[in-house]
């Protein structure tokens, strides 16, 4: 076994910590992470409560590989039900939280209740207390990690905490950890901060002593890391340029939504790109990108750590942030980038520090301000309403608005709400460039087909991390198929969801797909774990996963006609490049998609499938 | 005619210095060159040419010799990259 076995409730409400067994009969059916949260959350909870009431519940889980010698192991998720969506939310962060989670001991912590004033959890190996954080609430994200490591005396404790956006409820806060490490989508901060639950420190001197096979278990790790060091992609690609390498990619396929998604290509690609963050800076001759990063026992370390211009106009009188921070990620630039058409590399890295200082999601913050520029173009919103005047491509008002939805001011607490509600407010929700209220990553649906129906069908709304099929539509990764066609993209789509459910409920990093199978991944389970953990085993618990999560979703109120993309996706053609004229084909690929789910038309898991799965 | 090569990633390497600011390379090559002539003209290592791209349409390995260029194409090649 894999799992310490242990599950830390604290109760809010009375301020209790209480240590419970892990009900291992789930965590042979659902492992770990991602998919034991869910099983916990879906049998705790009311599906229909409100995601920032006392009532909803809020879990940190480690996966059974958390914090082994395991390459990658060192996820971690964040479970609830999201305000941003009100679906299920499941955010993954690596980092050295989630391992240092496990070295205490616990498996999972539940949160549930309402502080009747802010605290924050100590754990500390086996002993767990609620602490007061009055004098941390305010604060950001890198005050507050800083503060309470000088608090407890140890530069070693891990600090998974919430910015001011998380405080102050804007819909897509994150939760942060080592500073820039995020569990960033569908809002988990603001429940977090709704429970008044401003972090959770943790220090873990235990390790993980628990693996079912050790030999074998070194072994076949040992194995597979030499597998992702060979691989081109993981081995040379992600550690020299970083996720960002896509910019031109998707750019050069015209499938970059520009300017909420009225254009495919963005002209300032590669201004923004990962050779720009290579290339000396005309101002101070100094490369923006410092060097890469991994988390923990990562051995492929893809993260950025970079250098803001100094002399830029963000942080010309502002020291703080002239040090070397994370960033940029491509959908962080994507977002901040080419959604709003600013091209200014080093405005997009001051928006994504913000971002990561005060804790909210880049990419639906970054596609909400999409939306705002372009209602301000319409004349919806003007310069008094915003504070600043608003075009397409306006630094000055990306960095203006990114500090003003940090603090929650003004027009800031509007932003804070997210596209949707942003723009049913002022009346065109037409504009939101979301599914079920989650705006979309970085790949235009209508120039890769595949990802429409990823989108439309993500149980924590639009997404690119629940089936990344760009891996194969793109990439050629593992075999290539045709971003412009609809045919075979729903047992694409299933396949990739499947499997990656299976990987984020494991305590790896998803990235390690770019070289292994679920078939590499299946041995090193197995030598940790106790049991069958065959591969017909994992291909139906991935299958059980993701039905768990649409049956919580179903339950909440969710139907077939939140399956859907937004209407200009569908109705206006790709202006220019390879899917020039076209739309995206989502009503085509619905229904299959429901037929090999074993879904009713109405996307409900029939009785048969419940059956099937366990459930 | 003309046509525009882009080098990306580890590929800029092979960019002469003024094109590696923009990683587009305009040249002139006669009528009938086909993507594989181009990519062996410039001595690109088979092993970082993974991704090819004609005008953004992809270009398979067994495809690159066939594939003649037209005026104005644009070929874009990566080494094994990926993100997310």
């Amino acid at each position: 076994m894999a799992w310490t076995r242990k599950i830390l409730r604290v109760n809010l409400t009375d301020r209790t910590c209480t240590s419970e067994p892990l009900n291992m009969e789930w965590a042979r059916d659902y492992l770990g992470q991602r998919g034991l949260a869910t099983k916990y959350l879906a049998s705790e909870i009311d599906p229909k409560v409100d995601p920032l009431s006392p009532d909803n519940k809020i879990i940190w889980a480690t996966g059974p590989l958390t914090g082994t010698m395991a390459s990658t192991g060192g996820r971690y998720s964040v479970v609830t039900k999201g305000p941003l969506t009100g679906a299920i939310a499941c955010s993954n962060s690596g980092g050295y939280f989630g391992a240092e989670l496990k070295f205490a001991g616990w498996d999972m912590v539940i949160i549930e209740g309402r502080a009747s004033s802010p605290v924050y959890l100590s754990i500390e190996n086996g002993k767990a207390e609620l602490r007061d954080a009055s004098h941390l609430w305010g604060k950001t994200v890198w005050e507050t990690e800083g503060q309470i490591k000088a608090e407890h005396q140890d530069p070693q404790v891990r600090v998974s905490c919430i910015g001011r956006a998380g405080e102050n409820g804007v819909l897509y806060a994150g939760i942060i950890n080592d500073l820039h490490r995020a569990a960033g989508r569908s809002g988990v901060g603001a429940v977090a901060g709704s429970k008044n639950l401003k972090a959770i420190a943790v220090r873990g001197t235990l390790g993980v002593g628990n693996i079912a096979n050790p030999k074998e278990f070194m072994k076949v790790t040992f194995e597979k890391k030499k597998i992702l060091k060979e691989n081109a992609v993981t081995g040379q690609g992600l550690p020299t340029y970083g996720t960002q390498v896509l910019m031109n990619v998707i750019n050069e396929i015209g499938a970059m939504p520009t300017r909420n998604h009225k254009d495919v290509q963005f002209e300032g690609a590669r201004k923004i790109s990962a050779e720009a963050m290579h290339e000396p800076r005309e101002t101070d001759g100094k490369a923006q990108l410092v060097n890469n990063q991994a988390c923990f026992g990562c051995t492929i370390a893809c993260g950025r750590i970079s250098k803001i211009d100094a002399t830029h106009f963000s942080v010309v009188n502002s020291p703080k942030y002239w040090g070397a921070s994370g960033g940029l990620e491509y959908e962080a630039a994507w977002a901040l980038g080419c959604a709003n058409g600013v091209d200014d590399i080093e405005a997009l890295q001051y928006a994504n520090m913000l971002c990561n200082e005060d804790g909210f999601d880049p990419i639906s913050y970054g596609a909400t301000i999409g939306a705002v520029m372009e209602l301000y173009e319409m004349g919806v919103l003007t310069k008094e309403e915003i504070g600043i005047e608003a075009p397409f491509g306006s630094a000055k008002a990306l960095t203006y608005m990114t500090e003003i939805t940090a603090r929650s001011e003004g027009f800031g607490k509007v932003i804070g709400l997210g596209s949707k509600r942003l723009c049913e407010k002022y009346g065109h929700p037409e504009l939101s460039m979301s599914v079920k209220g989650q705006e979309f990553p970085a790949y235009d649906a209508r120039g890769v087909q595949g990802m429409g129906l990823t989108y439309a069908t993500s149980n924590r709304g639009a997404c690119h991390l629940r089936s990344y099929t760009i891996s194969s539509e793109v990439l050629g990764i593992p075999v290539k198929t045709d971003p412009l066609t609809t045919e075979g993209k729903p047992a694409l789509v299933k396949a990739f969801q499947d499997a990656t459910a299976v990987v984020d409920s494991s305590g790896l990093c998803v990235f390690t797909t770019f070289a292994w199978a679920l078939s590499d991944i299946q041995p090193q389970l197995q030598a940790a774990c106790e049991g069958d953990w065959s591969m017909e085993k994992l291909d139906l618990m991935g299958e059980r996963i993701w039905n768990l999560e649409r049956q919580f979703n179903n339950d909440a109120g969710f139907t077939r006609k939140d399956d859907d993309l937004p209407p200009r996706l569908k109705t206006e053609g790709a202006k220019v490049g390879p899917a020039k004229g076209m739309v995206s084909g989502i009503d085509k690929m619905i229904p299959e998609y429901y037929e090999l789910r074993g879904w009713d038309k109405e996307g409900r898991l029939t009785a048969e499938t419940v059956a099937r799965l366990g459930l | 005619m003309r046509v525009t090569l882009k080098l990306y990633a580890s590929l800029s390497d092979y960019l002469p210095d003024e094109a590696k600011r923009t990683n587009e390379w305009p040249m002139d090559v006669a009528d009938g060159t086909t993507v594989g002539e181009l990519i062996a003209r410039h001595q690109l290592p088979s092993r970082l040419v993974h991704l090819v791209l004609v005008n953004g349409h992809y270009v398979p390995p067994a495809g690159r010799d066939a594939r003649v260029l037209a005026a104005d194409d644009v070929l874009a090649i990566w080494p094994p990259v990926a993100g997310g």
